[in-house]
């Protein structure tokens, strides 16, 4: 099997981060319950994902097809995701942090435990559920946006794949939030390489044929690179209206 | 649930402004390529610089809104 090694990479590292945060909260469900009713929630979701992702793909090819709304919408989600590290690399959102959100998760649960024992199997179950489930579809998200292209799936899957296996293997062995992976920088870089792929596929389903075929997507990732470094030195200058 | 689900909405529209901007970015990028289709390149530029520059204009928005309430949590 040939795999797209761009694709592959993309897939991996914005997996990679969604994964981390749901291993954080898992690890933080854990921590407080200790329970076996925690695999009920992750064992529904392992459940959904197949069902979900061959839905969702099938119904993305289908809106591809006809109208260009679908595509927009990806294109849209990944603009919208580089923006947000933008923000984030400018210091204007709080820098994501694997340990913080752990004490936070886990005070939270505690929180809860203290409150109402009896319904604490039903919020360890919720809670595991909600991590896994959302974390996990913005997994599917990437592999169905990675992976319409030029029946690139397989790519976009095997690197999904791998970046979620890594995560839970070192979950299972380390038993840590995983607070020493770049999360913040990785966000970044997943942000201008999937804005880069976007344009350089929405230019395609418009009917532009770009110079350089493929190679095209480097421009584009220099210029999303460019224009994100230079919106971050401008986001951090204190605004002049505000001062005076 | 309803934080699910708050979530679960923010996964495709997360903001409105930036999702229209976009929207008129490519649609301009489709009427170009339409209306000029011996020179796609136009359509393209205007594709390849315009979306660049709605992201940081939009990002310098949200920038200026979010130092006004003060540094927030994750949106993403």
């Amino acid at each position: 099997m040939n795999l797209a090694w761009p694709i592959v990479t993309a897939a991996f590292l914005a997996s990679l981060v969604e994964a981390v945060e749901a291993l954080t909260i898992i690890l933080a469900v854990i921590t407080v319950r200790r329970g076996a009713r925690l695999r009920s929630g992750f064992s529904l979701d392992c459940a959904l994902y197949p069902g979900s992702s061959f839905y969702s793909h099938r119904r993305w090819i289908k809106f591809r097809c006809t109208c260009y709304n679908s595509s927009s919408e990806r294109f849209y989600s990944c603009l919208a995701f580089d923006g947000c590290e933008i923000l984030r690399a400018a210091g204007l959102i709080a820098l994501h942090d694997e340990e913080a959100a752990f004490a936070a998760e886990t005070t939270q649960l505690q929180g809860r435990v203290d409150r109402s024992e009896a319904r604490l199997d039903r919020i360890a179950s919720l809670t595991a559920f909600k991590a896994v489930l959302l974390e996990g579809l913005e997994v599917v998200f990437v592999v169905i946006a990675l992976g319409t292209e030029k029946g690139m799936f397989a790519s976009a899957a095997a690197g999904a794949i791998a970046a979620c296996s890594a995560v839970l293997l070192l979950g299972l062995a380390i038993h840590r939030p995983l607070a020493r992976v770049p999360e913040n920088a990785l966000k970044f870089v997943v942000g201008v390489l999937l804005s880069a792929l976007g344009v350089c596929w929405m230019g395609e389903a418009l009917g532009i044929a770009w110079p350089g075929a493929d190679f095209a997507i480097i421009a584009f990732a220099l210029v999303f690179l460019g224009a994100g470094c230079v919106t971050i030195i401008l986001a951090r200058r204190p605004d002049p209206r505000a001062s005076s | 649930m309803k934080g699910m689900l708050r979530e679960l909405i923010g996964l495709f529209v997360d903001d409105g402004v930036l999702a229209l901007e976009i929207c008129g970015i490519v649609g301009l990028s489709a009427l170009l390529a339409s209306a000029l289709p011996e020179t796609p390149l136009l359509a393209g530029t205007v594709l390849a610089m315009g979306c660049p520059v709605v992201l940081a204009l939009n990002t310098l928005r949200a920038a200026r809104g979010r130092r006004k309430v003060g540094k927030g949590g994750d949106r993403i």
